[in-house]
């Protein structure tokens, strides 16, 4: 396939369709350009949160900096946490979500496409609420965590908390829009033939995502409500001389908090669970056993919130108990880094950018993934409570494992959503960069974290030990920050001047790789019948999947399928052409989404003060979201 | 199922979608959403729960309270007004199922008269709801009078937000259950509708059960 030239004609290079234009934006419906939305616009919000932890580096640079204020301090380290979990590593895994599950599973859209644009819009608006505000000084400082009462009305008042609470409202209703949307779409939209056991492992692993999130958000749904009705209607759920108990909110958030850490480092799992079989040009190894640990992963996160909370006191039974389950976690985690090494091993490996990225996840998650068992222990854990061990901790399975899997998955279907390849040269500088970066910031933080310097102080004095690794870390820093913009280079350039790639210029195994690169806007022109997990190494390498469990089950049904029609470029026809029904665009989405916003907004003109003014805006917000709401539910989707 | 297939035979613009389970894609969705409303109001309840007698000052739901200032405050739960209204919504769900049954079969034998008028079931259970709400509304307002609001205490502010989103999930349920009324006035339901009824009463029913279960914890339970 590769070999097989193409003119670097339009169709290599422009979206999926031919409708460009702002308007065009504003009302798709066609999942590939949702996710090329919440790409771009999560990808602006890394820069925007890699920039505040720059700012909070070279404030930490050195003993009694004062590079910016302590109150500004407070409000950067917040929005860098708020803006990495929200607004980036959950927006970038949903790009992916959006892109591929389609395309993996063989259908034509998401099961409900306007909703999908609903959860973009959201998602968009929602940012901009919690972002913004940083531009007058108002930007949330309580963490991002956000504990109560020290963010309710007693303690966090002022504007800073309100925008935190009301924007992770808002960021909420768009990804639980999402979950819904994506397991109808996994249950119900998969091609004749692709039963859940031959869906491809990052379809899985999101799969196992929605349900965290379907079941994960309404807790936190609950914990905020509590809070805003405090700040703003007197409420007396976090106050404490009315009895109310300061450990209420710690455990919401984090029956909440801890799954949502599967959420964030799920996806990337099912995205190297993609990259390292396609370059080792070997089956998954250990598939089934790599989906359950998934779905363990999933359950055993809601038993382990607690360990969160090991320094206040709940005695030795409660935190015995989840001392024990957060060891177990460990197992399935395991699992899976030992299946992707059994996965390299005796493979024919290649090693592009992709490869590169996904061997580092597996390196580096590593290394979080250990340190997180030492938090399992309550005594291990009361020394490095609150110090900046935890900060490596985290880092590595966010950094080290969220976005180096992210950026593995960019690299690699870069050419699948462009038509062209990203530059492997300036990507290997992109990964080597990273690589050494990440490590400089990050690991000397365990050791400053040993000696005591605890988290979220905004300076400290010199001769405790830490100026070193303190100045080791603001190195590595601005070495990521040239990192990112090598990447964004790479980005821009080879999405006008990469080398075209065909369907499946890396002889991967799955669906998405039999249709034109970038796909036309109904995917399939003809829905594919899946024989086995592999169906296109059926047809192209055959041999690659001999001997392995699945295939000989299958090997019948394989024979005589032939199902899986691969599309040249040449056969690129429109969607009218082909008598496929698309669903029209529509702005809608769009307008109940800004309602939302106009509603939440109304909340703090309250705290303004000016009563009349919020009322009307909330109640105009409220009309305008039902009314949309009812334009968009009486008017046909295709 | 079968018998929207049967009857959807004169529609032939509506071209059916292929759906790996062959349940309609809603339906799906509904159950995942309540799956998630399962854990909303788990927490609520949970919270409920977590301060109950733990407020510093009364009203209490089921104990009387002296203030400091000697005024005497009855326990301010009113049990029958609020079986009264309990026995509503629990009605209300059973009209819900006859509203079902008369769109499913619409047109059938036995069918014929009231059993089969989705109109007259429609309204009884948006009749149902909107009195719960209104037993709701008298509750809220009685409570106000005796000197319990969402500020007074814990019990006030975990009570009013419990029972305040039950309330409004039931609001939500009669918008949809008139909106579909307004339907059904328009051009009639039909048996092909019955999975938009049916995914509404999933919905009405779950609100439902939610109740009986705030009912027993926070009222029975002392």
């Amino acid at each position: 396939m590769a070999s097989h030239a193409i003119p670097t004609h339009a169709s290599a290079a422009s979206p999926s369709s031919e409708q460009t234009g702002l308007w065009s934006w504003l009302t798709t419906v066609d999942h590939k350009r949702i996710g090329i939305l919440y790409l771009y616009t999560a990808l602006f919000y890394l820069l925007v949160g890699g920039l505040e932890a720059l700012l909070i580096r070279t404030q930490l640079a050195k003993p009694n900096l004062h590079v910016v204020s302590a109150e500004t301090y407070n409000q950067l380290f917040t929005m860098h946490g708020t803006t990495m979990v929200f607004l980036v590593v959950m927006p970038l895994s949903a790009a992916f979500f959006n892109y591929l599950i389609p395309l993996q599973i063989g259908a034509r859209d998401v099961a409900f496409p306007r909703l999908n644009a609903f959860s973009y819009w959201v998602y968009a608006l929602g940012g901009l609420f919690i972002t913004l505000p940083i531009f007058f000084g108002l930007a949330p400082n309580g963490g991002w965590f956000g504990y109560a009462p020290l963010s309710g009305p007693t303690y966090g008042g002022g504007f800073n908390m309100d925008f935190w609470v009301l924007g992770l409202q808002i960021l909420g209703i768009s990804s639980l829009a999402a979950a819904f949307n994506f397991i109808t779409t996994i249950i119900n939209l998969r091609a004749p033939g692709m039963t859940l056991m031959r869906m491809p492992m990052f379809t899985w692993m999101s799969f196992v995502v929605q349900f965290l999130i379907v079941l994960a958000f309404p807790v936190i749904t609950a914990a905020l409500f509590f809070l805003q009705f405090d700040r703003f209607f007197g409420t007396q759920f976090y106050e404490v001389s009315a009895g109310g108990d300061p450990l209420l909110w710690q455990h919401l958030f984090w029956v909440f908090g801890h799954p949502e850490v599967y959420i964030l480092i799920l996806p990337a799992f099912g995205l190297v669970s993609e990259v390292l079989p396609t370059h080792s040009r070997k089956p998954l190894f250990g598939y089934n056993v790599m989906a359950y640990s998934g779905i363990m992963i999933g359950f055993l996160g809601f038993g382990v919130w607690a360990h969160h909370m090991f320094a206040v006191g709940m005695g030795p039974v409660a935190d015995s108990i989840f001392s024990v389950a957060t060891m177990l976690i460990g197992i399935p985690t395991g699992v899976k880094i030992f299946n992707w090494i059994a996965t390299m091993y005796g493979g024919s490996l290649r090693f592009p950018t992709s490869m590169k990225f996904a061997i580092g996840l597996i390196a580096m998650f590593t290394i979080g993934g250990i340190s997180g068992v030492m938090h399992s222990s309550p005594p291990s854990d009361l020394q490095q409570t609150d110090t900046y061990f935890v900060v490596a901790h985290f880092h590595y399975v966010l950094y080290g494992g969220a976005i180096m899997g992210i950026f593995a998955g960019i690299y690699h279907y870069f050419p699948k959503i462009t038509g062209r390849f990203m530059s492997e040269k300036i990507g290997s500088w992109h990964f080597w960069l990273n690589f050494i970066g990440l490590n400089l910031t990050f690991f000397p933080m365990h050791f400053s974290g040993m000696l005591g310097m605890p988290r979220r102080i905004y300076t400290y004095d010199a001769g405790q030990g830490w100026d070193l690794f303190n100045l080791m870390s603001t190195t590595g820093t601005y070495m990521l920050m040239i990192a990112g913009l090598v990447f964004a280079y790479n980005f821009f350039s080879s999405r006008q001047r990469g080398a075209a790639a065909g369907n499946d210029p890396w002889g991967a195994p799955t669906l998405e790789w039999s249709i034109p690169s970038p796909p036309p806007e109904y995917n399939f022109a003809q829905i594919p019948e899946v024989a086995s997990r592999y169906p296109m190494w059926d047809l192209k390498a055959p041999d690659r999947t001999e001997g392995i469990a699945h295939s000989h089950a299958d090997a019948a049904t394989i024979a005589d399928a032939h199902a899986v029609p691969v599309h040249e470029e040449t056969e690129r026809r429109s969607a009218k052409e082909l008598g496929i029904p698309m669903p029209f665009p529509t702005i809608k989405p769009f307008m109940v989404a800004l309602g939302i916003l106009i509603l939440f907004s109304g909340l703090i003109v309250l705290h303004a003060g000016h009563f009349a003014l919020a009322m009307a805006t909330m109640l105009g917000g409220a009309a305008f979201m039902v009314g949309s709401l009812y334009a968009w539910l009486t008017s046909p989707l295709e | 199922m079968a018998t929207a297939a049967a009857a959807g035979a004169h529609e032939a613009h509506e071209h059916a979608h292929y759906t790996t389970t062959g349940l309609n894609h809603r339906k799906i969705a509904m159950w995942a959403f309540i799956g998630s409303e399962c854990m909303l109001f788990g927490s609520l309840i949970s919270t409920y729960l977590v301060y109950k007698g733990r407020s510093v000052v009364g009203p209490f739901p089921h104990e009387a309270w002296t203030s400091p200032t000697g005024q005497v405050f009855k326990p301010i739960l009113n049990i029958p007004v609020t079986s009264a209204s309990t026995f509503v919504l629990l009605m209300s769900s059973l009209f819900m199922v006859l509203a079902l049954a008369a769109v499913e079969n619409k047109g059938k034998p036995g069918y014929e008269g009231l059993l089969g008028s989705s109109k007259f079931w429609l309204a009884a259970t948006a009749a149902a709801g909107a009195t719960f709400l209104g037993f709701q509304a008298y509750e809220f307002t009685s409570f106000v009078h005796e000197g319990l609001t969402i500020k007074t205490n814990l019990f006030g502010s975990s009570f009013f937000t419990l029972t305040g989103f039950h309330g409004t999930h039931v609001a939500v349920g009669v918008l949809w259950l008139m909106t579909m009324l307004f339907i059904d006035m328009k051009r009639g339901l039909q048996p092909k509708d019955a999975i938009n009824i049916d995914i509404m009463a999933l919905y009405w029913h779950f609100v439902d059960v939610v109740w009986i279960i705030i009912f027993a914890l926070v009222y029975l339970i002392k």
